[in-house]
């Protein structure tokens, strides 16, 4: 037999046809929604008298729009809580599961899904938001949608999708100390740029995916999009197999073993082909902050602010946007650079085990007066997790607004925005113009550890000379 | 009610300059609050044409002789950024029913092609020359021809691309793939059953 790709085998086990247009319609196993994407779809279904096909494949939760510093609703913008509204009459109209803020189990869809065990190896997921693909983390083809795709699978569990080139992005050798995941996928993208994945699906492989923990392939796999492509996975291996054993969706008692013996059957085989592949040295990656206005302008941190005259021709206008806009000086050390607000949270950054590698370095530390830190925990359940082991009071002790689950800055969609040009060390996914809610607010992404430093000295600093413990 | 074959589009023409083009520009998250598409025209590039006492900002979607163009030409890699729908529908809110540019990220492009709005990728120096030439004839039609792939615009024949499927299903009247997906019902059970999901 020919050996395959984990994608290829993915794609073959769901597709139902070739359609006209030359796209596969493709069965989607999961589907997620949210109150964004979701409304119109559901509007569509009514006008068409459509019923929602599957309704047990669909599960929903609320987060882009949820205040997390206000419980009770009617919640104070009227238009959030008709969007909380609308997403709670249309599930309970077609028969869709919500985990709503009331379950205990709400919280930012990508880290709901997994959490929840219903993310699992060889699926197919979609959900109208781009970030969808943090789930190939698990060894699923996992991918975002616009709100027609939300329809279509609403009404027939299938949507058309041209199928994607793979390339294989091999980590090998050892991280640097002070070195994570999401420096790990802000280096991708640094180097192959944010469109570099432009009809790819990428698949992360190689003794540094080996060894990570799921939250750390997640944080990975959630910025696949910032660099074009629009899935990435990591092959399935015990590392996710312990990860999933024993969650609510996941498989019992007999069908336990079935389970697990067919998702290994989906990991890429020897020998498999490629598209492409990328390998990337571990040592080589630094402690990566992004300066620019996209994903891709990021540098390490020891860097200087990049100078126009030194970047390549077709990089020179966008630069120099990018410079005006973050108001910054090329030349000048990143370091040093002063933030107003420090953000960690979003389904890049905001789990478990991101809350308890930044608690333990701020053991004792104060944030800089003047520095608006705010921790957000990415569900309800990591939210309790973390307050069981006390890390909410390490946060607390040491000056940051514990807040309740939701996307909170990541999108200023909720009451959490920056104001004016304020500058924000964020662990999120994107540093778009705005896109923390102030048309001329800067946003600067790094580690959620990298952020704790910012917040601790009040500017942009090598984490590993802040907590030398 | 069978689809629209959409073999050109014309109308006049707007430039709005700039590379990676995300969909926080086009439309700001701020915005998205709604239940329906509805009125997204009004907010399209709302940050850049407005600044935040609300007041108009020199950009070219401001200029009253662009007002009312229909078709727009940007740079690379536009619509690059979230799936959401949002920013597409409000484009064709706001009028648009064609855009050129270098290319678009994957996702913008299929959620256009699903509203029926043709997305074609034009070279560096076409869509320099282009834009000189929409700038100088603000009120004379342009044309972006799917079936012949270019763009015509007063003497200018300009070369564009698409991807041959997506340019299929317009040609087709084929562009909304729902009618064709709830065709193969039982087909769908099957692969369903076949799969080994527990």
């Amino acid at each position: 037999m020919t050996p395959k790709n984990l994608f290829q085998k993915v794609w073959e086990a769901h597709s139902v046809k070739a359609l006209s247009n030359g796209q596969t319609q493709l069965f989607v196993g999961r589907h997620l929604i949210h109150e964004v994407t979701s409304p119109q779809a559901f509007g569509m279904l009514r006008e068409k008298g459509l019923p929602v096909r599957y309704p047990e494949r669909t599960f929903a939760t609320v987060d882009h729009i949820v205040p997390t510093n206000e419980s009770s609703e009617p919640y104070s913008d009227p238009l959030a809580d008709a969007m909380i509204k609308e997403l709670r009459k249309n599930c309970e109209d077609f028969g869709v599961t919500f985990f709503d803020v009331s379950t205990g189990k709400q919280g930012i869809v990508h880290v709901v899904g997994p959490e929840q065990g219903l993310t699992q190896p060889g699926m197919t997921i979609a959900c109208g938001d781009s970030h969808t693909s943090t789930h190939g983390a698990f060894g699923a083809i996992a991918f975002g949608i616009g709100t027609s795709q939300v329809r279509d699978l609403l009404a027939t569990q299938t949507m058309a999708l041209g199928k994607l080139k793979v390339r294989r992005i091999e980590v090998n050798g050892d991280l640097a100390p002070g070195v994570y995941a999401k420096d790990v996928i802000l280096h991708i993208i640094r180097k192959l740029g944010v469109n570099g994945g432009t009809g790819y699906a990428y698949e992360y492989a190689g003794d540094v995916f080996d060894r990570f923990t799921m939250e750390e392939r997640m944080t990975v796999c959630n910025m696949s999009i910032e660099g074009g492509a629009r899935a990435g996975y990591v092959n399935p291996d015990e590392t996710t197999f312990e990860y999933i054993k024993g969650r609510p969706y996941a498989p019992k008692g007999d069908d336990w073993e079935k389970a697990v013996e067919n998702w290994r059957s989906f990991a890429s085989d020897e020998g498999c082909d490629y598209d492409d592949i990328i390998s990337i040295r571990a040592q080589e990656i630094p402690p990566t902050v992004t300066w620019g206005i996209n994903p891709g302008q990021a540098i390490g941190v020891d860097e200087s602010i990049p100078s126009p005259d030194k970047v390549a021709e077709d990089e020179k206008a966008g630069t120099v946007e990018a410079l005006e806009y973050m108001k910054l000086t090329p030349g000048i050390p990143l370091e040093g650079t002063p933030i107003d607000v420090a953000f960690v949270g979003s389904c890049t950054n905001g789990r478990i085990s991101d809350l308890e590698e930044v608690a333990k370095h701020l053991n004792g530390q104060k944030v800089k007066d003047g520095v608006h830190a705010i921790v957000v925990p990415g569900s309800q359940i990591v939210s309790q997790m973390a307050v069981e082991k006390g890390l909410d009071k390490v946060f607390i002790n040491a000056g940051f607004e514990w807040r309740a689950a939701g996307c909170s800055m990541c999108l200023a969609m909720n009451p959490d925005k920056l104001i004016g040009d304020q500058l924000c060390a964020s662990s999120s996914n994107r540093n778009f113009k705005g896109r923390q809610g102030s048309p001329t607010g800067r946003t600067m992404l790094m580690s959620p550890v990298m952020v704790a430093a910012a917040a601790i000295t009040g500017q942009i600093t090598d984490a590993r000379k802040v907590f030398q413990n | 009610m069978p689809l629209a074959k959409i073999n050109q589009v014309s109308g006049t023409a707007v430039y709005v300059p700039g590379d990676d083009i995300d969909t926080d520009r086009i439309i700001p998250a701020r915005f998205m609050k709604c239940v329906t598409f509805d009125g997204l025209g009004e907010y399209l590039f709302h940050d850049v044409r407005f600044d935040e006492q609300g007041r108009k900002k020199d950009h070219s979607l401001n200029d009253d002789k662009f007002v009312d163009s229909s078709i727009m030409l940007s740079g690379k890699n536009f619509g690059c950024g979230s799936s959401r729908e949002h920013a597409p529908q409000s484009l064709y809110r706001a009028g648009f029913r064609a855009i050129i540019a270098g290319n678009f990220a994957e996702i913008f492009f299929g959620n256009s092609i699903n509203l029926g709005i043709p997305c074609v990728g034009m070279d560096a120096e076409d869509r320099a020359s282009l834009a000189q030439w929409i700038e100088a004839n603000a009120e004379t039609q342009v044309t972006v021809d799917v079936d012949l792939l270019q763009v015509r615009a007063g003497n200018l024949t300009l070369p564009c691309k698409m991807r041959a499927g997506a340019r299929d299903s317009l040609l087709n009247g084929a562009w909304d793939p729902l009618d064709e997906l709830l065709s193969v019902s039982s087909e769908v059970d099957q692969v369903a059953k076949q799969l080994n999901y527990v």
